[in-house]
């Protein structure tokens, strides 16, 4: 059978891990950005994103610098995203390491250069990374560019775009509840889950261990975690077990020792 | 580790440098080979490959290392197939129409019947079943979870060649070994411990 995944975020912003509240990202939580994937990588979690949300066009070399720096520790699937706008930049992303492509503003203003991509390293590698925020009415729409503008559609309608261009997964995120403690935005990943067939990455606004069970519960094949993972030694390990006892299917890790 | 260089396949597709990295890691050495000529000096291969089979299969043909890979495979070299890899050594594939494969396995890559309710890609982490030992599984238990990207699975023809099996709506073939070739259908060098374990395996085995 297959597990449910337990994801860890790290966001970047000129090569510093940082923290995310709605889209903001003042805080500094790791100056290495390797420091912050080693541990992870030790500490259970199943894949790993990373995501470049600096506004400077100028950060994407540093980005695949790291990318390159910290494949070389990581052994759990890597996907990378921030300023991919073109193939060759996504070229070298992968070739510095990463596994999959995190792809969300070229979804609305390049539509093709998703469906190249998918054409040329298949859909699996290619995540449609969209950011929801709601208007003054609750509605939710869909933010581009790291939130500075809003398309007005539906997350599901946007979702299954995401798919026929070749998208080969999904990866939600909520500005609203980005570092708000309250859980994901479950009403809008319930609806894109049943939309699409591909899986669906939950993220956005986990504090506590029960939101895990929550984001799966709602239909995610993987939920999702940046900030609060940073927090407390184990995290990974403690959000595992959470989910296990609470009967979801995830990965044990541990039976086996390989010396090095 | 002491042990023998690992030439990693390069026919222009997929994810070399982490299978490298994994190598790396345990102390192994590899170098990615491109040329069929180069690819005479070594007795352990890893044939990687994310991607289209057709595609694939026509880049190792164009190349000439498909005839490179059947003379090292001949003259006894250890090689190892991952994902699309794995699939490349079956004898034909039904990816975007048919093609043919290397044919070391009596054995046909098929696609994942849709509307079973589970997606494709199979994608993520999923249990791998020993179905007997083999050198490359030593001191690993069975059961363990592996990670898959894959939306096509090989099917094999001949039972006693299926090593490990995974279950996804149908049991299918997720390791297979004949001789001194084996396939690997997940990812090893993105599987964590339980991966790495197994390239350390290989890497330790003796030509």
């Amino acid at each position: 059978m297959l597990k449910k995944r337990l994801i860890a975020v790290l966001i970047l912003r000129d090569g510093q891990v940082v923290q995310s509240v709605r889209f903001k990202h003042t805080n500094v939580i790791h100056y290495d950005a390797v420091h912050a994937m080693e541990a992870f990588n030790k500490w259970a979690v199943d894949e790993i994103v990373i995501l470049n949300v600096s506004r400077d066009v100028a950060s994407r070399d540093k980005f695949a610098e790291i990318i390159e720096r910290i494949s070389c520790h990581c052994f759990v699937p890597l996907a990378a995203g921030g300023w991919i706008d073109g193939e060759d930049y996504a070229q070298r992303l992968l070739r510095s390491g990463a596994d999959k492509l995190v792809i969300n503003t070229s979804l609305a203003d390049d539509p093709e250069l998703v469906s190249r991509l998918a054409m040329r390293y298949g859909r699996q590698c290619i995540v449609a990374s969209m950011d929801v925020k709601r208007d003054a009415s609750g509605l939710p729409q869909i933010a581009l560019d790291r939130g500075s503008r809003v398309v007005d559609i539906t997350p599901e309608a946007w979702a299954c775009k995401a798919v026929e261009l070749g998208a080969g997964e999904i990866l939600f995120n909520s500005i609203d509840h980005d570092g708000a403690r309250k859980g994901y935005d479950i009403e809008s990943i319930q609806k894109i889950c049943e939309a699409v067939e591909v899986p669906v990455i939950a993220f956005g606004g986990v504090f506590s261990w029960s939101h895990l069970v929550e984001g799966i519960n709602a239909g995610s094949a993987a939920v999702a975690v940046a900030n609060q993972f940073h927090y407390t030694e184990q995290s990974t390990r403690k959000a595992k077990t959470y989910l296990a006892e609470a009967g979801v299917l995830v990965r044990q890790q541990g039976q086996i020792h390989v010396s090095v | 580790m002491e042990s023998e260089t690992v030439a990693i396949v390069d026919y222009g597709m997929g994810n070399l440098r982490s299978v490298q990295n994994a190598i790396e890691h345990l102390g192994g050495k590899s170098v990615i080979v491109a040329s069929p000529l180069e690819l005479s000096a070594y007795d352990k291969i890893i044939l990687p490959g994310v991607g289209a089979f057709g595609q694939a299969i026509s880049c190792l043909h164009q190349t000439g290392l498909a005839e490179a890979l059947h003379e090292r495979r001949a003259k006894g070299a250890h090689i190892l197939g991952i994902c699309l890899g794995m699939q490349l050594m079956c004898s034909s594939s039904e990816e975007e129409g048919m093609h043919e494969g290397l044919n070391w396995f009596a054995a046909r890559v098929k696609r994942f019947l849709p509307n079973t309710g589970l997606s494709v890609p199979h994608m993520g982490w999923n249990g791998v079943e020993f179905a007997r030992p083999d050198p490359v599984l030593a001191g690993l238990s069975s059961g363990s979870d592996a990670y898959f990207v894959h939306s096509y699975h090989v099917h094999s023809d001949e039972p006693t060649d299926v090593l490990a099996s995974t279950d996804y709506g149908l049991r299918f073939c997720s390791m297979i070994q004949r001789g001194n070739v084996r396939g690997i259908q997940f990812h090893p060098e993105k599987s964590q411990e339980f991966g790495l374990a197994i390239i350390r395996n290989y890497l330790e085995m003796s030509c």
